[in-house]
């Protein structure tokens, strides 16, 4: 089975292990975690090749979390550090709360990739570079003065030499294809070689493979060929005599999958649908990261689901708005830039009081900023960022798999109080994934619509006489005898025409607000983590620094030291007990990947004199800096 | 799991002409109407009231969108389903509402600042996507609302409050824009003609997708006579080209034409000295170089002008494919179940299975 290739130019460098004795006999050692990231150009294919590692490694029951990490241009220079594109993955057999701050072992695909990437390797970790790569043209252009191979750069790491490229080309050479073909496949190589490292199941590789490649003989011949390859090269060569293993995470039971948030989110949508009666219509302008959403919904027509493509992001607002007034399920998603052109639909679904979700996937600002780095910094834009007094609520999912928790939320909080949410996600969550243990879909919540069916006055409809939650009827038209008129002036309380009462204005103005406050009436309490209930110093939350907080709340209290945590899904209203808890410690760290927008909300709110740790290099939050922090806040008197 | 099918409150579908003789009264709402006195905005409303009893289609299976400006406010007097949007968005929140609801009669009521400007966007691409949705352009020419600006229709030279010496703006042609956007439908009418526009009304309601019916409207406050030339008797006689397909151009009872110059550009020129070879034929269904050339037979209506329909062509409505590709997939794949979407791909099972 293996393809005949002499293993040649393979010398082990400095530090790399001992000549290895001429009968292989490999050793299998146990680790309890792992972190591994892939690196090479944008056109290596290292997402997919992490991607399918982590489907491997989901499979193989361990705990999981990824951080996939690419450049904005599509098409960067090849073999520039600006065109590096890397994957990481922390898997382990306990459960784990982040995709890991260093790694343990890096996959460099060109020189590029280890000069992006090296900083972030651990000291003494493993390096695998692509030796084929590493040649004049393509050190000149990663910008390395000398070859770092060989000039003591890497002095300290485990390095290994592996010409992916080379054997790559002659395991699939009888296919022919032509070379450049050939060295395509490279990344199946090394996907082969860190499976067989870590013993990854070959079969969920190979059998996604099939389906991916199954009528393209040859394609999938080739992958197939490369895979097997790299594995092989792992098994059979000198060069690793050590291969790991990660045993299963031990987890409640049930079945699991493997998600990410772009995934949970869309599905979320798509349960809300079904669990509403009301048809899912999706209307978006294609961005980064959110056109995800737009491209899964749009696969998923047989769920009834509507996906519109509309000519910009205003237009997708209100063609959601014009089906959420004709009676589905409108929903519109973008990610910051967009979030500002639709403020002014924000501002008329709030008048109109209909139900509407509008996610947004935010990454770094302000402007384009960094469009495929994360940030979470449009929590004040949420909360305030349209003209007048226009509260809405805010949802903010906390983990890929929360997305779908946290969409179905946004959907009925939408549809019960009709009127506008807000659902916040990054491009950390949106992308990255983790296991999750599936629900069962008939235990989901269901979602009435209620929609008006009669008068509600008497013989006369009011469409602006609300419910005992300040909800007012959703009359969608065909509905005999409820016709109405609705619109951005402000409406008289009850009949709904246009009124330019002062006093009326007052009313209403407080109506729209106290209808969103009330909401906290069945926002479940936060929870708080704290073993013992006697920490002093309180780490709140929200959003994708829910890992981080947890791992490093865990690393602190692994020392000895005590301290809580809570994370804040509900961004408006609150939920009811957010300022109880947060009087009842003496110091109050609030992380954030912003400067301090929940801190400033929590303060403004609570009297609460938070501290604000931030950062925003549009990466997440590493759970090391973050105990850091905390240890450094408990020393403080 | 329920069904994912909307529960419909018994719409009455398009045009079925089962209703009970609907009158005038049944799409008047019971709000005061507020425009100027004199506005061509209480002609069109009294002649769009009147005709929508023809449609047979119920109010209540009906809507009405608008935007931002006097035209705006149409919506509520119009005693249909209605929403009254944003500036500029109407044709997007209709595109909505006519895109989730085929069965549903919609209509937009936007004006040239409204729909021109900063709605430009969103009325090219409702064109170009052919929805079904009736849009009437009220082109007064001017900012009324904001109490008179030059609007992007107004005539180069022009002196408003915001154009003190004259505006430098060139203007839209409106008609050529929404030719130039692919519009399946392009009609031009006049506020006080109640025949020409019933007649227009008719014939767009007809048209499967988007209609665009640009209405001269005159607004006697701020840019009063602007359409006289093509819009009052007796200047209107001359100057009016009633555009029937099939049709010789002629007007100016019977004296004038219009005909294919020399040079092959479209002319006015007298009946009597030109050979009937040479008079166009009205067609609204071949190439839009014709309705192209017409509409720029004159750019401002202050000289012999077309009214009536430019163009009218069938393609695929917007709403429709988007429902049937929905159906279709349902057919080929079957019925969407969340159970199975989530247990979709790789999974695996912890202990005993739950
Ligand atoms: S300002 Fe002009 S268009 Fe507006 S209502 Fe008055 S007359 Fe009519």
């Amino acid at each position: 089975m293996c393809r005949g290739y002499p293993p040649r130019g393979l010398e082990l460098t400095q530090g790399a292990k001992g000549p290895a004795p001429a009968v292989m006999t490999k050793q299998v050692e146990e680790k309890k975690r792992v972190v591994v990231r892939f690196a090479g150009d944008s056109g290596d294919g290292m997402q997919l090749t992490g991607d399918r590692f982590t489907n491997a490694t989901a499979v193989l029951g361990n705990d999981l979390a990824t951080l996939p990490d690419f450049p904005a241009e599509i098409r960067a220079p090849a073999g520039t550090v600006h065109g590096v594109s890397a994957f990481q993955i922390q898997f382990a057999s306990t459960d784990i709360l982040t995709p890991g701050d260093h790694p343990n072992v890096l996959v460099a695909m060109n020189p590029a990739a280890l000069k992006a990437e090296l900083g972030t390797v651990e000291r003494g970790g493993t390096i695998i570079v692509n030796e084929d790569a590493f040649n004049a043209r393509n050190l000149e252009k990663a910008g390395f003065a000398a070859d770092p191979l060989t000039d003591g750069t890497l002095e300290g790491y485990q390095v290994y030499r592996v010409p992916m490229t080379s054997i790559t080309v002659r395991a699939v050479e009888e296919l022919g294809l032509t070379r450049k073909e050939a060295e395509r496949s490279k990344n199946m190589f090394a996907l082969g070689l860190l499976s067989w490292m870590y013993g990854r199941p070959v079969d969920v590789t190979l059998n996604w493979l099939h389906k991916k490649f199954g009528d393209k003989q040859q394609l999938y011949d080739a992958n197939v060929a490369a895979f097997k390859a790299g594995y092989n090269f792992g098994e059979t060569t000198e060069l690793f005599a050590t291969s790991y293993v990660v045993k299963p995470a031990p987890v409640a039971p049930g079945t699991y999958r493997n998600i990410s948030g772009a995934t949970a989110l869309a599905w979320g949508l798509v349960a809300a649908s079904q669990r509403s009666g009301l048809r899912l219509f999706y209307a978006s302008y294609p961005i980064t990261p959110a056109s995800e959403l737009l491209h899964e919904l749009s696969r998923l027509k047989n769920f009834g689901v509507i996906t519109l493509q509309a000519e910009d992001e205003i237009a997708a607002a209100n063609v959601a708005l014009g089906a959420a007034f004709a009676g589905d399920l409108g929903v519109t998603g973008t990610s910051g830039p967009g979030m500002d052109l639709k403020a002014e639909t924000l501002g008329l679904a709030v008048t109109l009081e209909l139900p509407m979700v509008v996610v947004d996937v935010q990454r770094a600002g302000p402007s384009t900023g960094m469009p495929t780095k994360t940030e979470q910094a449009d929590l004040l834009l949420a909360m305030f960022g349209r003209h007048g007094e226009s509260p809405l609520p805010i949802v903010a999912a906390k983990s890929p798999s929360h997305c779908f928790e946290a969409a179905m939320e946004a959907a009925r909080i939408a549809v019960k109080y009709r009127t506008p949410v807000i659902l916040l996600s990054d491009t950390f969550i949106a992308n990255s994934s983790e296991p999750w243990l599936i629900p069962d879909a008939d235990e989901l919540p269901t979602i009435d619509p209620n929609f008006a069916t009669g008068p509600n006055a008497g013989q006369e409809f009011l469409p602006y006489l609300r419910d005992e939650n300040l909800a007012r009827p959703w009359a969608i038209p065909g509905t005999k005898g409820l016709r109405h008129r609705i619109g951005g002036l402000e409406k008289e309380d009850g009949t709904g025409d246009i009124s330019y009462d002062p006093q009326n204005h007052e009313r209403m103005t407080h109506l729209r607000a106290d209808k969103v406050t009330k909401i906290a009436d069945e926002v479940p309490p936060v929870e708080v983590d704290d073993p013992d209930g006697d920490a002093e110093l309180l780490v709140v939350g929200w959003g994708s620094t829910f890992g981080t907080i947890r791992a490093a709340a865990r690393r602190v209290r692994d020392q000895g030291r005590k301290v809580a945590t809570a994370h804040v899904v509900h961004m408006s209203p609150f939920p009811p007990n957010l300022g109880e808890v947060l009087s009842r410690y003496q110091k109050v760290l609030v992380p954030e990947q912003n400067l301090g927008q929940l801190a400033l909300l929590v303060r403004g709110r609570f009297l609460v004199d938070a501290t604000s740790y931030t950062k925003v290099q549009g990466q997440p939050i590493f759970a090391e800096e973050l105990e850091t922090e905390i240890l450094r806040m408990m020393e403080e008197r | 799991m329920s069904d994912p099918q909307i529960q419909r409150n018994g719409a009455a579908g398009n045009g079925g002409g089962a209703v009970a003789t609907l009158t005038k009264k049944d799409f008047t709402s019971d709000q005061e109407v507020r425009w100027c006195p004199g506005c061509g905005d209480y002609a069109i409303l009294a002649i769009v009231q009147s005709f929508m009893p023809e449609l047979g289609i119920e109010p209540d299976d009906t809507v009405f969108v608008s935007g931002i400006g006097c035209s705006g406010r149409f919506t509520y007097y119009m005693d249909t389903y209605g929403v009254h949007g944003i500036h500029g968005r109407a044709p997007a929140l209709a595109t909505g509402i006519a895109t989730a609801r085929p069965d549903l009669s919609v209509w937009v009521v936007t004006g040239d600042g409204d729909g021109l400007s900063i709605g430009g966007n969103h009325l090219i691409h409702a064109l170009r996507r052919n929805v079904n949705m009736k849009i009437l352009l009220f082109n007064n020419q001017i900012y009324g609302l904001t109490k008179g600006q030059y609007s992007p229709t107004s005539e180069e030279g022009k002196v408003t409050k915001s154009t003190p010496f004259g505006s430098v703006d060139h203007p839209f042609n409106p008609i050529a824009l929404a030719l130039g956007a692919e519009a399946s439908f392009v009609a031009r009418t006049v506020d006080n003609d109640r025949q020409h526009m019933t007649q227009i009304l008719r014939q767009a309601a007809a048209h499967r997708g988007t209609a665009f019916i640009e209405i001269y409207q005159n607004c006697n406050v701020f840019n009063d006579g602007a359409f006289d030339a093509v819009r009052e008797k007796p200047q209107g006689v001359h100057n009016q080209i009633r555009l029937e397909h099939g049709q010789p151009i002629v007007f100016d009872e019977g004296a004038r034409c219009v005909r294919v110059g020399d040079n092959g550009r479209l002319e006015i020129a007298g009946v009597t000295e030109t050979d009937p070879e040479r008079i166009v034929v009205h067609d609204v269904h071949g190439r839009p170089s014709l309705a192209f050339a017409l509409a720029h037979l004159s750019h401002r209506p202050i000289e012999p002008t077309c009214i009536g329909v430019f163009r009218e062509v069938e393609r695929p409505v917007f709403g429709e494919a988007t429902i049937a590709q929905v159906a279709s997939a349902t057919e080929r794949l079957g019925q969407g179940s969340v159970e199975k979407l989530l247990h979709s791909g790789d999974t695996w099972t912890v202990g005993a299975p739950a």
